[in-house]
């Protein structure tokens, strides 16, 4: 890995492939699936590459048109960024292996045209949004990783994706609205868009325009919240989730949790506790509506009619959880946070395809928590669903469980103990109950005629992207030490944040092996007409 | 009265305007509202450059190259970026409106007239 | 050492019997039995194995570290304490199998019963072996979820489902508690070790955070051990197949409260508020308990109520706190595994055998089952305390602890009172458990006809009976050296304290106690066959102070309202209005903005005196802002608002323009265009008009907020404008001729300084065409809402359109070669030449342009990016980043220098991909209103 190019690869891979497969899907519509599964492994092994290098702790810098930052973009690679592109690899291995599986209606990718070139690009603005240094190309990834969900949202059409895909679209179109308005007045005050001048400059603002900046960073905090889903911004996302075809909700695991990183990453780089004037500007905001967030999604787990609308309250939980003990601020707590945000988005992907799979064996009844027939996979996706159950509540004994100990045991120390423990603990008997209840009604309470009409079998390739889902949980949990310690040191280097802005401001272009510049020679400023 | 006055004003009332429409009921009025938001978005985006008069950045060797002597590139930059990308945005959530009203034979930003069928099948 | 590792071993050898038997078929009974068997057995064998060591006081000991971090060690420790649970739990899980092998019907799904039985019997060993708490509150959580699988075995019975849903409820919370108090005593010691942990109870017990820990350690216990107020969700448990009952409710769950107990003894207790806590808890439940199982018909039910009561004589014994008191606790816990383990599986026995478990119906069984009844007799008489078996000697201690005093009034008093009340309900139990089902008349129309069970079934029974009986007649010999381990275990004995003096004896003379159990058999047999006569208990439909079964009917209240609690909160803040999202989205951004303003001190910069206003631009903006008004009231006309909105985005190019942003005029015009025409498109196939909106109020309400955004909004740029900042901009100012190769700063800026925010740009616009032909590719609209406006097309517009289509492609061609450095760019171009063809699109129709417009311009999108990012990539063979542009100038009549940077090929990609968007865009609604006049 020597090759200094690598960092770029995850984004670029997706683009190209991506744009082929536009063309691809009209000329070689057979090569199309094999490709974009071939492409997200690669991704995959690329992410885990650059995994590797960010585990010795350096921050690696790229200098995009090899323009030395502030001035040119820059892309930058720490373990935290690695970590996140390691799990969107794992989660889109998965969602692509599954959806290009199954026959006639239960094959997803056939259900529309260009899923894989949507997929392929989603894929790219998620890794330029966890890779880039530069705040406004953070905007932009936000933008291709946004509208491609949009599209992806869409895929396979009908009224309820449709109606989900219009609160979204409208709802995150105001949200970027609301970016712009804030990359830019930061840009206005501070004269920068690089995340790490950007981090200078606003320690060393004067006092009246460090109020403008405050007010700056928490419209900021707003939007990223919108993509995190954290109260009272959350109410789009059960509906839309909800909606989407199963690899796609799977891959929307990963969605909320770029809301999660860039509140991390603005609000330890920029806006952390060594912002000067604008130090600790999420607290008390954060933890709070955190807790908030956390009661009311395991209140509207228990309120559930459907599988999949109790999955979105589990999404919505677990990233309430994350941005709470990012709130909390502490390093226990932020290497609390990482670690379970591994376990959790796993789960969660593993669960929206699983719902597929049961609504599949139910012929009519579908996912609703209800009572109804169920074909011969019964006690097979039972015991998987068991399994998810107890990952996703924080039971013992997989990685879950783990995550939320971490959490509560760090939490100790902040001055929300008692808060934390309570929300934490109690949201979590709610979800035990309601997992409890959903399981008991759609496995266990019989029904006649035992078996549907219309019970779809589980591929054998459905059951490898299940599976490999399950596999990454049980390894999350087996090796929750080595884990731990890649997630506690990604704590430290988050909140330690000098490395990372010596490293980018300090990258210098690199002397090219040929002349690139003037060629031909001549000025062009005196050769205009 | 100075033009900076001015131009917030204004770009206060586009905003405004753009905000009422937003919350509007009918899919139609909401990407209005939605245009005339990012309209007043890319003018404040361009503000944030300041205000240059006759001085477009496009380089003249006779001139030193500063804020004096050129308006801000950096922002117009930006503003174009934005543009392209809401123009995108506006042209998909248009067509995402012309078929959800042919689906659900509703304009409505919920898919159903509020109160008539349909209602139920948005309420998850 | 080998002894060490036989712990990891046991541990962890049923987890993989289970897997086996559960991964093996429902039929294969045979293959499900003997593996659970055999696993049993080896457990059992492994127990004993470790015995040499552990009766010497060798503490054995394994681990390995699973997760520093938190202190988590996979690791596992046996002292006297652990061996003997571990004996209980392999032993009579063995004789349980046995049992259930016989007990369970041929068509019932053999492996999944024994699989969960298995997974239980390794939670249950991890439990009592694990030396880390936190390893202990997983496997705790283990036996919560197993004991919920086995519970609801029999899932197609809605008690079943429930009994288990309450089960795993109640436990699970007491789990989530014990992991709590586990955490703050963590936090005090500083580490979950075992040892570390039961030797450090002095520092527990002075720390501040000591009444949470023990209370939330406690809950778990308690929870767990069904005592009071928790205790209603054992009855439920019942049913579960008997087998269940008799290992989980009687030996082995349970008791995980009772062993947590007694672990954490050394670490917790010795307080006041222990005693207070535990002991009248202990002494509650062990009254209700009792008292409730006189009025059970249920054989099960009173079995149950009655395991209640005696767990909580054990945590009475506890509570009382005393070394001796200890020492009678883990005898008991011993004593009453045997004989309530064997009365279960005689109770399903009968239940097998004579298809009923209600004594109202059973009786005079002792015809029909000779030898069931007397070991039933017999292990009965144990539970209610006769002399000469075990029962009886745990027994003598409680009461011996019981008047033992402590010199607190109250306690002195109660205790041997309640002792002695509990001690007659217990026999009034056990003799209407004997007398109910065995004697009492004639059977009442049994389903079955009763006989013996198979021999095999009945062996278990025996076994532990027989062991009963030898407890009782040869205390010391055959349990003495086994209570001595664990006993002085519990107390954390050994170096730390001798064992107190007891005897074990049948007899120990005439004393208080003694004359106490004669009270309490006595009374106990008068109580019973009083209520007989008078109450006739067979009548009894509810029972007497009902109100003592404690939380159960809190717990079906809760259940009830739960669901419609959470179903009308989530209701009521999800009502699925886009409206309300939207509304809250705009406030909290406005609150967000002004939070901080409040923090500071709001005080403006010195503001430098800004631009004098000039007519101009104040006429222009009057009429943006008239527009923009206009637009909102005119917004229910929808063409009517399209124009108005033409003519704000109108003001807004002539800003750019006057304010030296002529690369923004442009493209804000062209880009307005092409909106304004696609809106129209739409609108083709949309309704004319919004209808009316109801509610004054909301319009009021978002009016205010729409105020609040926009003077938001117009503070923070007017903030802006009246404020200096120290830019980067200067530097492209510097380097953008002589690096980037272009005097077009804001075009090098977008195609070389910034080209990666280009390339984004591109494929959000990319990805835009592609979802359009995705949604409207095949879609012919049903009908057209509203009649076509069939205008005349004039005869000169094709023909200039025609004309004027080479023309714009030049011009296009021009605008893109000179971009880089005068004002133009892939993109002005490629919307120039989009509006171009949209023009004969308008003039001449559809079918005119397609028969000559053979593309699909989905290849344009995908050629673009390909080209962009080719472009970029170029660089890396010189060795350059990503997207370094390298150029040459090549000059060429007209336009003069041309810039063949390797930007233009980037640009190239941007020119290609907005033409293909943009006319993907056009065509495709433009072919639905079409098709839907067509359609018509």
């Amino acid at each position: 890995m020597t090759w200094p190019h690598w960092i770029i690869v995850p984004v670029v891979l997706p683009l190209l492939c991506g744009a082929a497969l536009l063309l691809l899907e009209r000329l070689r519509p057979a090569l199309a699936a094999p490709l974009s599964v071939a492409a997200t492994a690669a991704h995959l092994l690329v992410a885990i590459g650059l995994a590797a290098q960010a585990a010795d702790g350096t921050v690696r810098a790229y200098l995009l048109g090899n323009w030395s930052a502030p001035f040119g973009i820059a892309l930058a690679l720490d373990r935290l960024s690695a970590l996140l592109l390691v799990l969107t690899g794992v989660v889109a291995l998965a969602a692509v292996t599954y959806a290009v599986a199954g026959e006639g209606r239960s094959r997803v990718d056939r259900l529309g045209p260009h899923f894989h070139a949507l997929f392929q690009f989603q894929l790219m603005g998620l890794s330029g949004a966890f890779l880039t240094a530069d705040l406004f190309n953070l905007f932009v990834f936000f933008e291709v990783l946004l509208i491609a969900s949009y599209g992806l949202l869409l895929h396979g059409a009908g009224a309820a994706r449709l109606r989900a895909a219009i609160h979204y679209v409208s709802f995150n179109l105001t949200g970027s609205a609301l970016f712009l308005i804030a990359v830019s007045a930061l840009y206005g005050i501070t004269g920068t868009l690089n995340m790490a001048d950007l981090a200078q400059r606003v320690a060393q603002l004067p006092p009246d325009s460090a109020l403008l900046a405050r007010s700056a960073g928490l419209l900021l905090l707003v939007v990223f919240c919108v993509k995190a889903a954290l109260l009272p911004l959350y109410f789009w996302l059960p509906a839309t989730y909800g909606a989407a075809t199963a690899p796609v909700a799977a891959l929307f695991a990963i969605m909320t949790k770029v809301g999660v990183y860039a509140v991390a990453r603005m609000y330890t780089l920029v806006f952390g506790a060594d912002g000067g004037p604008g130090a600790h500007l999420a607290q008390p905001w954060l933890p709070v509506l955190a807790l908030g967030t956390i009661a009311l999604a395991a209140i509207g787990a228990m309120a559930a009619r459907d599988l999949r609308g109790l999955i979105g309250y589990l999404v919505i939980g677990s990233a309430g959880t994350l941005l709470l003990a990012l709130g909390l601020g502490s390093r226990e707590t932020v290497a609390a946070a990482l670690f379970y945000l591994v376990n959790s988005t796993l789960v969660v992907a593993a669960l929206y395809l699983l719902a597929d799979r049961i609504g599949a064996q139910r012929g009519a009844h579908g996912d609703a928590l209800a009572p109804g027939p169920f074909g011969p996979e019964r006690s097979l996706l039972g015991a998987a669903y068991l399994l998810a159950a107890i990952a996703v509540c924080g039971l013992p004994p997989l990685a879950g469980f783990l995550g939320k100990a971490l959490l509560l045991a760090a939490a100790r120390d902040t001055g929300y103990a008692a808060w934390v423990w309570v929300v934490v603990l109690g949201s979590g008997l709610a979800i035990i109950i309601s997992l409890a209840r959903a399981g008991s009604r759609i496995f266990w309470k019989p029904y006649q005629p035992p078996a549907p009409t219309a019970a779809m079998a589980t591929s054998s390739v459905q059951a490898v992207a299940l599976g490999g889902l399950f596999v990454a949980l049980l390894a999350n949990t087996a090796l929750a030490g080595p884990l731990a310690r890649f997630t506690g040191a990604a704590a430290q280097q988050l909140l330690e944040r000098r490395p990372y802005i010596d490293a980018v401001l300090g990258a210098r272009p690199v002397p090219p092996a040929m002349p690139i510049r003037e060629v031909l020679g001549g000025k062009p400023g005196k050769d205009r007409p | 009265m100075t033009i900076e006055l001015l131009l917030s004003a204004g770009l206060g009332v586009v905003t405004a305007a753009g905000v009422w429409l937003l919350l509007r009921a009918r899919v139609f009025d909401v990407i209005v509202g939605l245009t005339l938001l990012s309209y007043a978005v890319n003018v404040f985006i361009f503000l944030t450059g300041r205000l240059r008069i006759g001085r477009p950045p496009i380089v003249d060797d006779r001139l030193a190259p500063t804020l004096a002597n050129y308006a801000d590139p950096l922002p117009q930059a930006l503003v174009l970026t934005a543009i392209v990308i809401s123009f995108a945005m506006t042209a998909l959530i248009l067509v995402i409106a012309l078929r959800a009203n042919a689906e659900t034979g509703s304009d409505h930003v919920d898919g159903a007239e509020p109160g008539g069928a349909g209602e139920q099948g948005r309420q998850r | 050492m080998q002894a060490a590792l036989l712990l990891p071993v046991l541990a962890l050898l049923p987890f993989a019997g289970s897997l086996l038997v559960l991964t093996s078929p429902n039929a294969q009974r045979m293959r499900a039995v003997s593996l659970a068997a055999a696993v049993a057995v080896a457990a059992t064998a492994l127990v004993l194995a470790a015995a040499p060591a552990v009766f010497v006081g060798e503490v054995v000991r394994w681990r390995i570290d699973w997760m520093p971090q938190l202190g988590l060690a996979f690791g596992f420790r046996m002292d006297g304490l652990a061996w003997l649970f571990a004996l209980l739990i392999s032993g009579i899980g063995m004789l349980i199998v046995l049992y259930a092998a016989y007990y369970l019907d041929a068509d019932e799904p053999a492996a999944r019963f024994f699989g969960f039985l298995l997974l239980f019997m390794g939670a249950m060993l991890g439990i009592v072996l694990a030396d880390n708490l936190l390893l202990l509150v997983v496997f705790w959580e283990l036996t919560s979820i197993s004991s919920f699988l086995l519970i609801g075995y029999w899932s197609h019975a809605a008690d079943a489902r429930q009994g288990a849903r309450m089960a795993l409820t109640i436990t699970g919370a007491g789990g989530l508690a014990l992991l709590g108090g586990v955490l703050l005593l963590g936090e005090i010691v500083g580490s979950y070790d075992l040892e570390t942990v039961l030797a450090s109870g002095d520092l527990i017990r002075a720390h501040p955070l000591y009444p949470w820990a023990l209370a939330l350690v406690l809950a778990g216990a308690f929870t767990k051990s069904a005592q009071f107020p928790f205790h209603f969700w054992l009855p439920h448990a019942m049913a579960a197949p008997t087998p269940v009952s008799a290992y989980l409710h009687s030996a082995t769950m349970v008791k995980a409260g009772v062993f947590l107990l007694a672990r954490m003894y050394p670490a917790l207790g010795g307080t006041d508020l222990w005693f207070w806590t535990v002991a009248p808890v202990g002494l509650a439940t062990l009254l209700v308990g009792a008292y409730i199982a006189i009025f059970q018909h249920d054989l099960k039910g009173l079995l149950a109520y009655s395991t209640i009561s005696h767990l909580g004589l054990i945590t009475l014994l506890f509570g009382i706190d005393t070394r001796l008191a200890v020492v009678a606790g883990v005898f008991h816990i011993l004593n009453h595994a045997t004989f309530k383990a064997s009365l279960f599986m005689a109770a399903g026995i009968i239940d097998h055998e004579a298809g009923t478990r209600d004594m109202r119906r059973l009786g005079g069984l002792w015809k029909a089952m000779p030898i069931t009844a007397v070991l039933g007799m017999v292990a009965a008489a144990a539970m209610a305390g006769v002399p000469l078996l075990n029962g009886f000697l745990s027994k003598e201690m409680f009461f011996t602890e019981a008047v033992g005093g402590r010199g607190n009034a109250v306690m002195d008093v109660l205790l041997p009172l309640g002792a002695v009340v509990a001690g007659v309900f217990s026999v009034a139990y056990s003799a209407r458990f004997i007398h109910d089902v065995f004697f009492n008349g004639e059977p009442k129309g049994l389903p079955k006809t009763p006989h013996e069970p198979p021999r095999f079934m009945r062996l278990p029974v025996e076994v532990l009976v027989v062991l009963c009986v030898l407890v009782g007649l040869f205390p010391a010999l055959i349990v003495g050296p086994l209570l001595a381990v664990g006993a002085q275990a519990a107390l954390f004995g050994g170096p730390y304290a001798p064992l107190p003096a007891y005897k074990l004896a049948v007899w120990h003379g005439f004393n208080l106690p003694l004359a106490m159990s004669v009270v309490a058999t006595v009374g106990g047999v008068l109580l019973y066959f009083a209520l007989q006569r008078r109450v006739n208990l067979h009548e009894l439909v509810k029972l007497p102070g009902w109100i003592l079964s404690g939380g159960r009917e809190a717990f079906h209240l809760f259940t009830e309202l739960k669901l419609g609690t959470a179903r009308l909160i989530t209701g009521t803040l999800e009502n699925g209005s886009l409206q309300r999202y939207l509304f809250l989205l705009v406030a909290v951004a406005l609150l967000a903005g002004l939070a901080p303003q409040f923090g500071g001190d709001g005080a403006p910069a010195a503001t430098p005196a800004g631009t004098p206003l000039n007519f101009s631009v104040l006429a222009v903006w009057l009429i943006g802002v008239a527009a923009a008004v206009g637009t909102t009231l005119a917004h229910r006309q929808r063409l009517l608002a399209l124009l108005l909105l033409g003519a704000v985005g109108l003001v807004v190019s002539l800003t750019f323009v006057y304010f030296s942003a002529p690369d923004l005029a442009l493209t804000q015009l062209l880009v307005e265009m092409v909106t304004i025409i696609l809106m129209m498109l739409a609108l083709h196939w949309l309704p004319a008009e919004s209808p009316p909106e109801p509610g004054r109020a909301r319009q009021a309400r978002d009016l205010l907020l729409s105020l609040g955004a926009g003077a938001g909004v117009a503070a923070l740029s007017y903030a802006l404008l009246s404020s200096g900042f120290d830019s980067i901009s200067p530097y492209f100012l510097r380097t953008s001729v002589a690096e980037g190769g272009g005097a077009n700063v804001v075009n090098v800026i977008l195609v070389d300084y910034r080209g990666y925010d280009t390339m984004g740009e591109i494929t959000v616009l990319g990805i835009a065409g592609v979802v359009i032909y995705a949604l409207l590719a095949g879609f012919v609209p049903a009908a057209r809402p509203r009649p076509p406006s069939s205008e005349p097309r004039s005869r000169f517009l094709p023909l200039i359109a025609r004309l004027l289509l080479p023309l714009a492609a030049l011009v296009s061609i021009f605008l893109f070669l000179r971009g880089h450095n005068e004002p133009g760019g892939g993109f002005i171009a490629g919307l120039v030449l989009a509006l171009a063809l949209i023009l004969q699109y308008v003039a001449n129709g559809r079918q005119w342009v397609e028969q000559r417009l053979r593309t699909d311009f989905r290849v344009w999108i995908g050629a673009g990016l390909l080209i962009a990012g080719g472009a970029g990539i170029g660089s890396w063979f010189v060795g350059a980043p990503f997207l370094t542009s390298t150029y040459a100038y090549w000059s060429l009549p007209v336009l003069g220098a041309v810039p063949l940077a390797s930007a233009v090929l980037f640009d190239l990609g941007v020119y290609l991909t907005v033409v293909g968007a943009t006319m993907i865009a056009l065509v495709s609604i433009g072919r639905v209103s079409a098709a839907g006049e067509a359609g018509r």
